[in-house]
Parts: C-alpha cells; structure tokens; sequence
C-alpha cells in the first residue's frame, strides 16, 4: 500500500503497520478494546464539570474561534454563502472583539464563492468532497471532487470514508483512498469523517481513527451531520484518546473534529472540557479541534453576550444566517 | 360561588401512545351509572384503534423494558402518588360506576393505589426471586433471569372497574411488559380516570394503551394480532375465551389461566401475576483463563 | 503552575448555605431530638479545619434510654405493624432524601470533606435508593427465600464510620426497619451531622417514635451500645481492628453480628483490557472519596507487559485530578477527614518509601489549609511491604506486577482480607475464572466501586461477614 505522501514520516515501527492489508489489520485488531459503559460513565462524568465566569468567557471565545460554520444542503446559493461567510468574519457586529470562526465549510461547487468572500480574513474556506455525505461514487470521481475544491481555493478537505468497506473488513481499500485524497489535497489540509453513527461500536471508531490517522489525515472528524447520531461526547473521547496516542507515538498533532448536534454553548464547553483533560491542553486551539456547527454559532454568541452584559439575550438578538 | 353554576363536564377519551384522541371510528356509548342514570359518552374504539394501540405499545416496549428496574419502580410509586392526589375523583368514579358505598369505594380506590405500591417494590426484585444462577455441570457459569414478554393485550375485569383494572394492570407493567387494555365495557370511567393520571406519573406514552368499547367487539383482533405476546383474558366474556384462547394459538400468544368468576381483587396478591407475563432467559458462557 | 495553564477553571462552588448548618445539634430518641449528658463534640470542616457545629452525645444513661424507646416501639408499634404499612414509611423516607438532596450533599461534604460531585451523585441519591428498594420488600419478605414468613430480630444497634455517613446510614436503617426491627444508630464522631439530619427527615415521615434513634458520640458510645444488654443484633461498620473487639465482646451472648471491615482490594489489569477504561477504573478505585473507601482498589496488580503503558497512561490521569475544595463542583478529590487520618496516610506513605518502593505524586497543587493528601502511587511494590499489606485509607495506590493469572491470583488472595476485587479483561471467561477463584465478596470486572441496593455488598475472612444490600441482605435482620 501507498505510504501518505505529503504527511510527515512514520516511525518505523508504524510505517511497517501500513504494509499490507494483513499488516493492517492485525495492527487495528490488536489496539486496546473501549469499554463502551466505562467510556461512557467518563464522559457523562466528565460533562459535569461546572465551567463559570472568566473560564466560560474563554471557552466561548475558543469555542468560537474553533467553529466550521457550516451549510451543507441542496438548497444552498452564492447568497447564502455570502452571508454565511460574512458572519463568520463578524460573529457578533454590536461586540466586534468577538474571535472569528476557524472556517467556512460549503459544498465543493460554493468553495470559491467562499474563498472571495473570505480573503484577507483569516477564516479558512473548507469543503467537503469525495462524494459527501455517502461516499458512493467510484476512486476517480472522488479523487475529482477534491481537485476541485482544491482549485477552488479551499484549504481544507472534508473527506468520507467508505463506511461500506470498513464495515466489510476491508481495512487496505479504506486506507489506499484516504492516501489518494491526502495527495489530491496537496497543501490542503485533510479532515477524514468517520461517520462514527454508522460504525456503530467505539472499538470501530477506534480503529477507524487510527487508520485515517496513518494515512495521513490531519483530522479525524466524526460525521456528515446527515447520519443520526451524529456527534457524541463519549465518541469524541475515544477520538481524542487516539490523537492523544498518535502523538505519544509520533510526536505529531493531529486533530479532532465533532461535526453535528452540538447547538449549545453547554455542549460545546462539555467537549472542551473533553479536549482538555483527554487529549490535553495543546488541543484547546482551532489548529487542533473543530466544531462542525451551524446553529451553534448564534447560541455562543448570546452566551457571550449573557456573560458580558450579565443579563440573557434572545434570539432576536442576534443575526440569522 | 353561585349555586346555579352550571359544571364543566368532562369528555371521556381513548388513551393510545400517550395521547388522549377519540376513535377514529367517531363512535360513542352511553355510560351509565348503577341505576341506569347516564353518566358519560365513552369512546367506543374500533379495531383500527387497538391496533393502533398495538402499535403504539410495541413502540413504547424498547424504552420501557430497557428502563433500569429501580427506574420502573420509580414511575410505578409516582403513578400511587399521583393516584393518592386524585382520591376523592377516582371515590367518585368508582362510586357511580359501581353503585357501591361511599366507605367500599374508599376502600377500593385505597387497596388500588397500595396494589401499585406493591407492584412498584417488585420490580427491581423480580431477577432475585425468579432468576437463579445454574450450577451446571461443567466449567460455565449460567445463570437464568426474568424479562418480560412484549406486548401483552390485558380485557380488564368488568365488575371491578378500578382496584380489579390496577390488579391486573400494574403486573404487567412491573414485569418491563407494555400493554393495551381494553376496560371494563360498562365501568369504563375510572379506566380513563387512571389513564389521566398515568398521563401525567412519568409513565411514558404508550407504555400502556386504554380503549373504551364493546368488549366483545375488539378481543378477537386483539387475540389475532399477530404483533402482541400475550393475553390476560381477566375481563373477556366467558362465551368468548375458547375462541381468543385459540386465536392466541395462531402465533402462540401467552394466555394464564383464568377463573371462571371474577376473583375477590381485595385480597393480597402474590406473584402469579408478575410470572405470567415473564420470560425466563438462560444464559451460558464458559468459564477458563 | 497555575497560572500557566491556558485554561483555568474558575472556582464553581456550592452555596453551602444550602446545608442549612445549625450551630449545635442534638442527638434523637423516641422521636424526639434532646440534650444527650454525654460532653459535646465539635464537628470540624476538614477542608479548613473550622468548627462547623457542636454536636450534644449521648452517656451510657442515654444508650439505655435509646435503647428502651426502641424496645417499646418495637413492641407496640413496629414489629407489629403490616408490612406494607411499615414500607410506605420507607418510601417516605426515600422520597424526602431525594427532596433534601442537595442540602444533604452539600452538608455531608462541609462535615467529611467528600467532594461535592461525590456527595450529589453518589451518596445522597444512593441512601435514598437504598430506602426505596428496602421499602419494598417490607411486604415481600415471605418472598426472599427465608421462610414464608420470617420474623424481625427486635433492636438492632448499628455503628457507622465516617466515609459515607449517610450512605452509611441507609444501609443499615432501611434493612433493619423493612425487616420490621428497631434501631439505635451511632455515626462517627467526626461525621455526626448528615445522620441527624436523617433523623429530622424520620420526624418529617411521621415514622412512629422510637423506631429510629440515632445518638452521637465517640467509640464508648458505640461500645455501650454494642454491649447493651437488650440489643438483639448488632450491626459495625468500620476497622478491622473494632469490629474484632466487638465480635469478641459479643462472644457468647447469641446476639446476631454482622461486620463490614476493612480491606485490600486487588485491582488486576490484563494485558488485553480496555486499557483506557480500566485507568479510569483504576482511579476510580482508590481515588474515589479520597481513598476512604473500604473497598478501594489500593493494590494494582498488572500484567508486566502492559504495566509502562498503564502505568504512563494512569499517572497522565492522575494528574488531571483536582484536589482541593470539596464544595467546589470541580473538585475530584477532597479533604481527608481528620487530622489523624492524614497522620496515618503520611507515615505509611514514609514506610512505602523506607520500604525502596518508588513514589509518584500528583503534581496537583493543594490548598494551604485544611487536611489534604496529593494523589500517590507507589510503583515497585512487593507483596513483602507493609503499603501492600496493610488498608491505608487514603488516596495512595500500590503497584504490582504479574506474569500468568495464577500469580495474580495468588498475590491477589495474600491477605487476611477478603472484601472486594477487580478483573480487566476484554475476555469473559478469564473474568468468569478469575472471580471464581478470587477470595472476595465483590469482583468487579471492568468496573469498579459500583454500588446498587439491589446488589449484596460485604467481606470474606478479616474484611467481615454478612452482606448489605440485595435479598441476602435481609438476613442480618431476620430471625432466620
């Protein structure tokens, strides 16, 4: 199999993992089981902590500067991605310090409407390719998305996984594709969705984390959105327990991306509470952990704005996009 | 207050997945008291609402059943709480629909709500009692434990409206089974009654389905129904057991035995009612380093 | 070291207004709260060392009379009384700690020192568990295996420790009033406050006077209750050391004794467990309640070709834990509960290092006053020291090795102990053969510290006999 080519070198030891279909295999086997109620009572555990005052204003700002404002539907238009990429810039017009989101992810035909609408901004323009959201379509016509979003000027690639294949056991074809999409990308930077709802087990999104990490992924990211569950806390910590060892074992960072059902600024401090004391205090940055969001973005901004003006806001308060 | 204020009468629906509609048939019947005084239009549900109801109680058996037993002990105390709260209507109710004493209703609707207390303490000892590890002969450890059977389709008593309903009600509940019940046919107000207040005791919707109706009109389809697991034929008219005894046989529904008067509900219950609607899982893995 | 962290949590703490602290506290007898003629004790905050309350204790004379109340009430009223009758008490009683929940939580972590998120999500929603499962068996006992219809013993007098004073006291009231018996309870002397807290919520049920009494004060009031001479079951929780006392003491009178000790679990960790749950086990074990846990998994014994990674992956953990404040909700580990405890951890956590052990501790920083013990673990450990051997009761864990299941079995059962254990393997039939051959009466396999009512809890050899909890629970208190 192809060893991924823009990524840095794999220690020996790994490098040797990805040398076949069998090598593979035993490796992904042969990683620790997740107790699926352990991982779970850690996480719901974990969901209790009480974040207040200036530790809940810095986790809003991070939160915010970590979003990928998102809009993946049929019905999306150059205007709604205008105005999605202008409120990615300026959150929150009346409080203009607030941070700007991390990215704006489109479709692969809206990226360069992103890209114009962001220059100079700072947020980076990701879309998803490779047949989103299923990923059924042949290795040339995914390969031909990417280039595409990547002529389009997106720096960042938000791939799927054949989940079919995986399932299957057919671990090689799963990591072959995922090497060809990192080359695609060139410069681009690769977030692998493992569509963690249909793998149905954490030993799977386990395994399905390490093998995209191998092949050179920058992020592993949970979901499409358009899978019911989408993201999870205790599927997140199982994530997150894999960047954390893939960097134990390689010194290199790589990072994690819940996309899909976090809405609140509570569930968005209850994952950062997650990257903190799972993976580490390195992750707390958009160079390492994303919400895939929409609706998300307004609510940290009245959270925000709760915080500030120590009243609560409303919805009518802040701008619909 | 005016003397003269004219009250606010109460309409009396079906209960189905925890909602509270009419049949869809659009029918009614008269219910009347004792002496024959009207009392109420009942629903008077139609084939197409038991199934319903049985698709609703299917619905409801994942969540109810997977509930922790200390949980379900937990809805079944709030529903003897609640019922506690509502004393003096469900005295009423039972008083008009039986023509008993005020001091025998009392007692009724006072031995119903410790009945579900009863059954509300069984529930997280049932794998205690019942269950068993099995000491084979060989290196596995095997061990037998109750769960329930599925959707049981329950023809409550047609003398006792309330204590006879909840004594046949409440087991199947306690055992993690879901249930439509189709009430006592001439008796049907407490029946509604207690399905308000299981509306509103953290018993979720569908967990258990109330049809009011003629009796003998919905047991066959009930009995037939191929997506319920057993029947308590308590309240089905005598003439009618062999046939829903058979039809039960057409996909091997469970059917306990019934006595051919209606029993004395006041006595204390024992468990044969829990057992009936429980299966017995028995399970083996082998024991080695 | 603080203040180069990115993120800081902000202190979150509970209101501990909440607890409703009375500035003093009397014990209760015949329903009734009253000046015991005991001398008062001061229950102090280990977390600051400030006197919370003056708690009146009870003499020899008071024990007499909790004692007769008891008595009476047991004949009158309790022992007499329908079951289902005495079981609506119960649920009462469940259902008023479930309403008071937080006020006790908060309260029981200002008296022991037991974090916040312990007390609300442990202790005070499994006492009231613990009432509501043994509320319904009051009218089910003929069901229980003990006969069709088994008797209560009469007046039980039950001594609890100071680890999970309410928790505690659940376990031994509920048993004892479903069975249809009386009680007269002593908490610790340094945790009185949540138990009379409970008395109140009795008062509050209307549960017939006498039925419960509980009496504060040092060990010679838990002594003479244990000897009162019209007691008819006795019921310790506590140290290996008075619970042998007591047996002895009771030698040949016929009163029913049951003792909940101490021990020296082994926590064992196979090569094939799920290694990031069984570190959360891990801490989970000897880190919950600050280690104050009979139970506690104090001995890890892993296998030698995972213990690095366990051991890397375990101290990251540990490090994350957050000592200090109980009342803060962030608080993992809080205050250890008296000057002399933290006395004991320390000299026996000297005898680990003496003993060539090598010592972790937690980078974590502690507060400056109070009583508090930074999260330890002692690698290098052999069966041989006295920190393998002997129940430390504090947040300090002991690190062993093993090559083949049966020398961990073998150093797993090298104790005078007996009480609990814990397997992690993702293989089930080595989890079902390690529990059969573990000398323990709880396993627990990827999991640890679990506790449901519904679940017989108690010890083999010097950890105790008789069990809490579950259909075997009711024996302690039954004529049978």
């Amino acid at each position: 199999m192809a060893a991924p080519s823009t990524a840095p070198p794999l220690p020996a030891d790994l490098a040797e993992v990805t040398r076949d279909e069998s090598t593979l295999r035993r490796f992904l086997y042969g990683l620790p089981g997740v107790d699926q109620v352990g991982v779970e009572q850690r996480a719901a555990t974990l969901a209790t902590r009480s974040i207040k005052k200036s530790a809940k204003l810095w986790a809003i700002d991070t939160a915010i500067s970590m979003v990928d404002l998102t809009t993946l539907e049929g019905a999306d238009t150059p205007g709604k991605v205008r105005s999605l990429a202008a409120k990615a810039k300026r959150p929150d017009p009346d409080h203009p310090e607030t941070p700007h989101v991390a990215a704006v992810c489109v479709y692969p035909d809206l990226a360069g409407i992103a890209v114009e609408a962001l220059i100079g901004s700072g947020v980076e323009v990701a879309s998803v390719a490779t047949a989103f959201p299923s990923g059924r379509s042949a290795r040339s016509v995914k390969l031909a998305d990417v280039a595409d979003a990547v002529a389009s000027g997106a720096g960042e690639v938000d791939m799927v996984i054949d989940r079919g294949a995986f399932l299957s056991g057919r671990y090689g074809l799963v990591y072959d594709e995922i090497v060809e999409v990192k080359a695609a990308c060139g410069d681009a930077h690769l977030k692998v969705i493992l569509e963690t709802g249909e793998l149905a087990t954490y030993d799977n999104v386990r395994r399905a984390s390490w093998l995209a990490l191998l092949a050179g992924g920058d992020f592993i990211k949970t979901s499409t959105g358009k899978v019911s569950p989408a993201a999870t806390l205790p599927v997140t910590h199982v994530m997150l327990q894999a960047v954390r060892d893939w960097y134990e074992r390689t010194g290199h960072h790589r990072g994690v991306k819940p996309a899909g059902g976090i809405r609140t600024s509570k569930d968005a401090i209850r994952y950062l509470v997650a990257v903190h004391e799972v993976a580490g205090e390195a992750w707390l940055s958009p160079k390492l952990f994303r919400f895939g969001a929409s609706s998300l973005l307004n609510d940290l901004v009245m959270q925000r704005r709760t915080q500030l003006d120590g009243h609560y806001s409303g919805p009518d308060y802040v701008t619909v996009d | 207050m005016s003397d003269t204020r004219v009250t606010v009468a109460k309409t009396y629906k079906l209960y189905i997945g925890g909602a509270f509609p009419r049949s869809e048939s659009g029918r009614s019947y008269q219910v009347t008291d004792s002496r024959g005084g009207f009392l109420a239009n009942a629903a008077q549900a139609s084939r197409k609402d038991a199934r319903d109801s049985v698709v609703a109680a299917r619905k409801a058996f994942g969540g109810w059943s997977g509930a922790t037993a200390y949980n379900r002990g937990q809805v079944l105390y709030r529903v003897a709480e609640m019922m506690e709260g509502r004393r003096e209507q469900f005295i009423a109710d039972v008083q008009a629909s039986e023509g008993v004493q005020l001091r025998r209703a009392q007692s009724f609707v006072d031995a119903a709500i410790d009945r579900w207390v009863w059954y509300a303490g069984w529930t997280d000892k049932l794998a205690a009692v019942l269950g068993s590890s099995n000491p084979v002969a060989g290196p596995y450890f095997s061990f037998t434990t109750p769960e329930p059977t599925g959707v049981v389709a329950v023809f409550a008593p047609q003398a006792s409206s309330l204590l006879g309903l909840v004594s046949v009600v409440a087991p199947v509940l306690a055992g993690g089974n879901t249930c439509v019940v189709v009430a006592s046919q001439d008796r049907p107000l407490p029946a509604i009654t207690l399905s308000e207040v299981l509306a509103t005791s953290d018993v979720p919707g569908g967990v258990v389905n109330m049809l009011t109706g003629r009796t003998a009109e919905l047991a066959p389809w009930l009995a037939a129904h191929a997506d319920v697991n057993a029947l308590d034929l308590a309240g089905a008219p005598a003439s009618q057991r062999v046939e829903l005894e058979r039809a039960a046989a057409g996909t091997v529904k469970r059917v306990p035995r019934v006595p051919a008067a209606e029993p004395d509900w006041t006595r204390a219950p024992d468990i044969s009612r829990l057992r009936a609607f429980l299966e017995a899982k028995t399970v083996w893995h082998p024991i080695g380093v | 070291m603080a203040d180069e962290r990115l993120w800081d949590y902000a202190p979150a703490p509970e209101n501990r207004d909440i607890a409703n602290l009375k500035p003093s506290y009397q014990m209760f007898v015949d329903g009734q709260f009253v000046d015991g003629t005991g001398d008062a004790l001061k229950t102090i905050n280990p977390a600051t060392g400030e006197v919370l309350a003056e708690v009146g204790t009870a003499s020899p004379a008071d024990v007499d009379r909790a004692v007769k109340a008891a008595r009476r009430a047991y004949e009158k009223v309790w022992g007499r009384m329908p079951g289902a009758e005495r079981a609506k008490y119960l649920f009462r009683i469940a259902r008023f700690i479930a309403e008071r929940a937080r006020e006790l939580a908060v309260l029981e972590s200002l008296d022991n020192g037991k974090p916040i998120r312990e007390s609300r999500d442990v202790d005070v929603p499994t006492a009231s568990a613990h009432f509501f499962y043994h509320a319904g068996w009051a009218d089910k006992l003929g069901y229980a295996g003990y006969g069709p219809d088994p008797r209560p013993l009469g007046v039980a007098g039950q001594v609890i420790p100071w680890n999970f004073p309410l928790l505690m006291a659940a376990w031994k009231i509920a048993p004892a009033l479903a069975c249809g018996n009386t009680v007269v309870l002593k908490p610790a002397e340094t945790t009185p406050l949540t138990a009379l807290v409970l008395a109140e919520i009795c008062q509050q049920a209307e549960l017939p006077p006498g039925v419960v009494n509980i009496l504060a004060g040092a060990g010679n009031v838990g002594a003479s209750l244990v000897n009162h001479p019209d007691v008819d079951k006795v019921a310790f929780t506590g140290s290996t050391e008075v619970g042998k006392q007591i047996q002895s003491s009771l030698a040949g009178t016929g009163r029913k004794l049951t003792l909940e000790l101490g021990g020296k679990a082994a926590n064992i960790v196979f090569e094939d467990a799920p290694l990031d749950q069984a570190v959360e086990g891990i801490v989970n074990g000897i880190f919950f309640n600050q280690g104050h846990v009979c139970c506690a998994g104090s001995r890890l014994l892993v296998a030698e070709s995972v213990a690095d990674e366990v051991l890397a992956k375990l101290r990251a953990r540990v490090t994350t834990l957050r000592v200090g404040d109980p009342l803060d909700k962030n608080t993992d580990v809080g205050a250890i509960n008296s000057a002399e405890q933290l006395a004991k951890i320390k000299s026996l956590v000297e005898i680990g290092d003496d003993e060539g052990a090598e010592r972790w501790t937690s980078p974590c920083p502690l507060p400056d006053k109070g009583f508090f013990f930074a999260p330890t673990v002692f690698s290098g450990v052999s069966q041989a020291m006295r920190i393998a051997r002997e129940e430390i009761f504090g947040p300090v864990l002991s690190v062993l090795t093993f090559r083949t299941p049966d020398e961990a079995i073998a150093k797993a059962n090298n104790t005078p102990y007996g009480l609990s254990a814990g397997v992690w393997t993702e293989k089930g039939s080595r989890i079902l053969s390690m529990a059969n051959r573990l000398r323990a009466g709880v396993v627990w396999a990827n999991t640890f510290n679990r506790f449901d009512p519904a679940a017989p809890f108690g010890g083999y050899q010097e950890s105790g006999f008789g069990r809490e909890g579950g259909r075997a629970g009711l024996e302690a208190y039954l004529d049978v």
